[in-house]
């Protein structure tokens, strides 16, 4: 059966009214979490909120159990799935970088176009700092490709880095998420309120 | 304030809700969601339309002008235009509209603004190097188990970590 559209289930003409459902849905939800606000985003950081937390662990083991049982009962053939490549060294650089963008800037790429959405003027000059920021590596290129192009470990999974099996990495992931949800609920009562 | 609670929703509903887009975005076309790769389908573009010459010679430009297949590149594009709409709908329903620049009451608007530009060029060069930002690399990495997906996720977080410390006042 599935992913409907590459194996032809859909045709492919309903590939972009699929794309802007799918936006419409992952920006709805996106605000309605609260993720228009760079203070309920870097709450985080701080211990006042940890609303991202919640909804990015939440999310991810939703989709991750999700895809685990449609492969198991046969709605979804995994090896189509793409599975983004490991370049190890660029992919720890370059989340350093985002990193430190997430807290100079208080949002993400996805975040800051729902928050221009409802008018927020900093997520406006976020985004325009995201096409500088592309345009910027892009001239640059030339000088980073060799490190880009580096440590390439291919599509791997992460129970195989871990050398476990994928149940019982989903399993721990699951306890671990439990664990950060009841922690940092702890954490959030004990730390002061902040107004915004 | 007081009312956050009720002025959100949920953040484990819309979490499972988020993580349900997800699944449906792997459900029907095998790809996870992802936010950065629209900006760059637009830079490519116009930088292609304005110097040609350039993005056929430069080795980032070309790789997408000549072996990217359109359809990708407009998947991404309109799926970003739905985040921009969803947030719409969602902050119209919500009373949420309205043009302001927030930040901590402990910094000017202007220092906001130009952190946000600062940040806003970090996350996108850093988005390339990492092939993805929290959403295509970190979060739809996480749903389909891959290393890179974590990796980037931990790299990310634990970036903000370390740096909060020293740019408190910006928040809190």
């Amino acid at each position: 059966m599935g992913p409907l559209i590459a194996q032809g289930v859909i045709s492919s003409e309903w590939n972009y009214v699929i794309a802007f459902m799918i936006g419409i849905s992952f920006g709805f939800v996106l605000e309605r979490a609260g993720f228009s606000s760079s203070r309920v985003l870097a709450g985080v950081f701080y211990g006042y909120d940890f609303t991202v937390l919640r909804v990015f662990f939440t999310a991810a083991i939703t989709a991750m159990l999700g895809l685990l049982y449609f492969n198991y009962l046969g709605w979804i053939d995994l090896s189509l799935i793409y599975v983004n490549p490991t370049f190890l060294w660029p992919a720890i650089v370059g989340g350093v970088i985002m990193g430190a963008g997430f807290i100079l800037g208080g949002f993400c790429p996805g975040t800051s176009v729902c928050a221009a959405a409802i008018g927020k003027i900093d997520a406006m000059i976020f985004l325009v700092g995201i096409f500088l920021g592309i345009f910027i590596f892009a001239e640059g290129y030339p000088l980073f490709k060799e490190f880009y192009m580096s440590s390439n470990l291919g599509d791997i999974k992460v129970f195989d880095s871990l050398g476990i099996s994928e149940g019982l990495f989903a399993f721990a992931l699951i306890v671990i998420a439990l664990i950060a949800f009841i922690v940092t609920a702890w954490i959030q009562n004990r730390t002061k309120k902040v107004e915004y | 304030m007081k009312e956050k609670s009720k002025k959100y929703m949920n953040s484990y509903l819309a979490g499972f809700l988020l993580g349900l887009t997800l699944l449906a975005a792997f459900f029907f076309t095998g790809r996870g969601l992802g936010a950065s790769g629209a900006p760059k389908s637009v830079i490519v573009a116009a930088v292609d339309l304005v110097a040609h010459e350039h993005a056929k010679s430069s080795p980032f430009y070309s790789k997408y002008i000549e072996k990217e297949e359109p359809p990708i590149k407009a998947w991404l594009v309109l799926e970003v235009l739905g985040v921009l709409m969803g947030g719409l709908i969602s902050g119209a329903l919500a009373g949420r509209l309205n043009l302001k620049i927030e930040h901590s009451p402990k910094i000017s608007s202007k220092t906001r603004l130009v952190f946000a530009l600062l940040g806003g060029i970090l996350f996108g060069a850093g988005a390339q190097l990492g092939r993805g930002c929290t959403s295509g690399a970190a979060l739809s990495g996480m749903a389909v188990l891959s290393t890179a997906g974590f990796v980037t996720m931990l790299a990310i977080f634990g970036t903000g970590y370390v740096l909060a410390f020293f740019v408190k006042k910006l928040w809190i």
